[in-house]
């Protein structure tokens, strides 16, 4: 029976792992992380958890005490942000190249300088190819029922690998919101024992974890892991099926919102998308067609389904909120611009970068954009391709 | 309490390291790890940093480890086997596992003293039952003999070369072992595979007391020293009759030196079969030569004192 409560998105977030408890968390302190891990010490200090707590000296020990504990066998988690993520970024591809199912809520937060402790995707979007899978989530709620399926996702015998759940700093992981919670023997079983895969610690069976691999095999370790990329959105599909049977909730590989009939539209990522749905709302009411599409595989990235999914519009604008700098389109652009590219008949795309360091997304950002595709979708004419919103000149 | 060692029990154990790694041969390092698996009474579960030891014996698809090893990265292997050990303390206390099991960790001193330094801290502060063994050959030998805090005083290495100008490293050497100590430890030792009844003296000592162990452990490096293959032990055993590298322990606290040289060798007996240090025999770098010796003889008298210290402490306690 689901249990309706109001809680913060990291509040959402540590109850599912108090749920799950794992048997390993490592863990460093830093805004806005820092209240979900204080929130699962408690449930530490409380008994409520049989979870071994590793309070570290960095979030790079972190990472290395995941990496232990996680090849020693057994299930571990830990949770980071911002500056955090990038000091794990060496880590983060050891974690995935040893094939390590790791489970890491990120709580969205820019990069210094200047220090920015509020919300945008710079962390996140930086280790975009660091070989993990990562899980976008729009609210408390998807970000809660995305950690209870990522441990699924990651712990898949075909799969083995670490997901990143990442939901927006401040903005879901600081407000309070309606949640429905499982019970917590329904997410018990919905997660299940833990599948060891060669524990360090068989002693029968002795194994090196970390070798030194030269050029004459390291290329088939990287294709191969490749190829374990591949197999990921059937086995999201899968848990997420399962997942609606037990909450009925439905998720899929991205969400899309008024898109099948749509003419213009947007694709943008976490809590954003819920104002650009309040927007889009209102164009239709106007008898404007727009829709929307928000990724939450992002990686790896579903190409073909979301290239699929976008062809028929006529003009498209991507918003990011994180830019990748030296004269490139935002992130997300670009992974929408590889997603169409194959197509003959595709839309005509835009980019907008908006919302860095925790700057508000209004409604008018959302107005500004989809009046400017309403205008493209008109003439064919695009002014500019990426711009800056929401920004002082 | 441990087993005293017996070294013809020992010559019948197997070896858990085996043969056919690629280290060089004349390295310190091997002995030393074969020294700590013959010490052992329980199994081990190990892991080494990024170095000379991790390239070069597991280099896929073959292991010289014959027992469970990981490797992650260079300055982490503390909070790797943290790690690890922490999973085993859950499964532990879950009665998942039964085994008694030991963690060690073998790691070169530039991933012990200089970027490893901080994540080893942290696992001492936080108690985790680990012993980190540290090899210190002195400089980063693995990428080529680059200097590291753990680089004696006038050294010559391929990043503070010794030239006309600088005569090879113008600093001191930390005192790591010292740092250790200060985290107050339950137990923290200085080694040498010359001495290697002490050495495996203190692995055992060290695997029998709960919580977080170091040994710092003396190795020599024939490419890095610029010595002679067959001089690792040779090498080793004047680094402590010179008291370079002395031989000491410091167990709740107190300190004890475990071995005092009848006669206190010169340290450049050391010095002169090292071509790291054949600089200093030019007349010009005599001041070199007499401010290192100087070195030695300061933090060996410190030591003596401290240990002179603890033993008057240890025999007045309170009932007298």
């Amino acid at each position: 029976m689901a249990k309706v409560v109001a809680v913060t998105g990291n509040e959402a977030v540590a109850n599912a792992l108090r749920q799950i408890d794992p048997d390993v968390c490592a863990a460093y302190p830093i805004t806005p992380q820092t209240d979900m891990m204080q929130r699962f010490s408690s449930f530490v200090s409380d008994g409520k958890v049989g979870t071994e707590m590793i309070l570290v000296e960095s979030e790079h020990s972190a990472m290395s005490a995941c990496i232990g504990a996680s090849a020693a066998g057994g299930r571990v988690v830990t949770a980071t942000c911002g500056p955090g993520l990038a000091l794990m970024w060496e880590m983060l591809f050891v974690a995935s190249g040893l094939r390590l199912p790791i489970v890491m809520p990120v709580v969205n937060r820019s990069l210094s300088a200047p220090l920015n402790i509020h919300g945008d995707h710079s962390d996140a979007m930086g280790a975009r190819d660091s070989g993990w899978i990562q899980l976008w989530s729009e609210n408390a709620q998807e970000a809660h029922d995305n950690t209870i399926q990522a441990f699924r996702i990651a712990e898949d015998m075909e799969i083995r690998l670490p997901v990143m759940v990442c939901l927006d700093g401040f903005i879901i992981s600081h407000s309070i919101e309606r949640i429905e919670y499982l019970e917590d023997n329904e997410v018990k079983n919905f997660v299940g024992e833990y599948k060891t895969l060669n524990p360090l610690l068989d002693l029968e069976h002795p194994v090196s974890y970390g070798p030194l691999i030269l050029p004459d095999y390291y290329m088939e370790y990287r294709r191969a892991h490749a190829e374990i990329m591949s197999k990921v959105p059937d086995v999201v599909l899968d848990v997420a099926k399962e997942f609606e049977k037990l909450s009925g909730r439905k998720y899929g590989l991205f969400e899309t919102y008024r898109l099948d009939d749509a003419e213009i539209g947007i694709v943008i990522l976490n809590s954003a998308a819920g104002t650009s749905k309040d927007v889009i709302d209102e164009f239709r009411d106007r008898g404007i067609k727009v829709g929307l599409l928000k990724p939450r595989l992002f990686r790896p990235f579903p190409y073909e389904e979301i290239g699929d999914s976008l062809r028929h519009l006529k003009a498209l604008c991507v918003l990011d909120r994180a830019d990748a700098f030296g004269g490139s389109y935002g992130p997300l652009f670009i992974d929408i611009a590889s997603s169409l590219y194959s197509f003959k008949k595709k839309p005509v795309l835009i980019n907008k970068i908006y919302g860095l360091g925790g700057r508000d997304y209004l409604p008018e950002h959302a107005e500004l954009a989809l009046n400017e595709l309403v205008e493209i979708a008109k003439t064919g004419k695009v002014k500019v391709i990426k711009e800056y919103i929401g920004v002082r000149e | 309490m441990p087993e005293p060692i017996r070294l013809k029990e020992l010559a019948k154990k197997e070896d858990l390291l085996t043969s056919g790694h690629r280290m060089c041969s004349g390295c310190g390092t091997p002995v030393i790890v074969k020294m700590v698996f013959l010490a052992s009474e329980y199994p081990i579960v190990a892991c080494s940093s990024t170095g000379c030891l991790e390239v070069s014996t597991c280099i896929s698809d073959y292991s010289a480890w014959k027992i469970p090893w990981i490797h992650s990265a260079f300055e982490n292997a503390a909070a790797t086997i943290a790690g690890v050990e922490s999973m085993y303390q859950s499964l532990k206390r879950k009665g998942k596992i039964d085994k008694e099991i030991k963690f060690v960790t073998f790691c070169g001193d530039g991933g012990t003293y200089d970027i490893g330094l901080q994540s080893l801290s942290g696992a001492m502060e936080r108690g985790h039952d680990m012993l980190y063994i540290c090899y210190d050959n002195g400089a980063y030998m693995n990428t080529g003999i680059q200097r590291s805090s753990a680089t004696p005083f006038g050294a010559d290495t391929t990043t503070r070369p010794a030239g006309s100008v600088v005569p090879g490293k113008t600093e001191q050497r930390k005192n790591l072992t010292k740092i250790m100590a200060a985290h107050d430890i339950p137990y923290v030792a200085q080694a040498s595979p010359s001495h290697y009844q002490d050495l495996m003296k203190k692995v055992r000592k060290a695997l029998s007391i709960k919580g977080p162990k170091f040994l710092n452990v003396l190795s020599a490096c024939n490419r890095g020293w610029r010595s002679s293959t067959d001089d690792a032990i040779l090498l080793s055993r004047l680094g402590v009759e010179t008291c370079y590298w002395p031989l000491y322990e410091v167990e709740k606290g107190v300190t004890t030196v475990n071995f005092i040289p009848r006669e206190k060798k010169p340290l450049v007996e050391f010095l002169k079969p090292q071509g790291r240090f054949k600089h200093l025999f030019k007349p010009e770098n005599d001041w070199a030569l007499k401010k290192f010796q100087e070195m030695v003889d300061k933090e060996w008298n410190d030591l003596l004192r401290i240990s002179a210290a603890d033993k008057t402490a240890d025999t007045t306690p309170e009932e007298q």
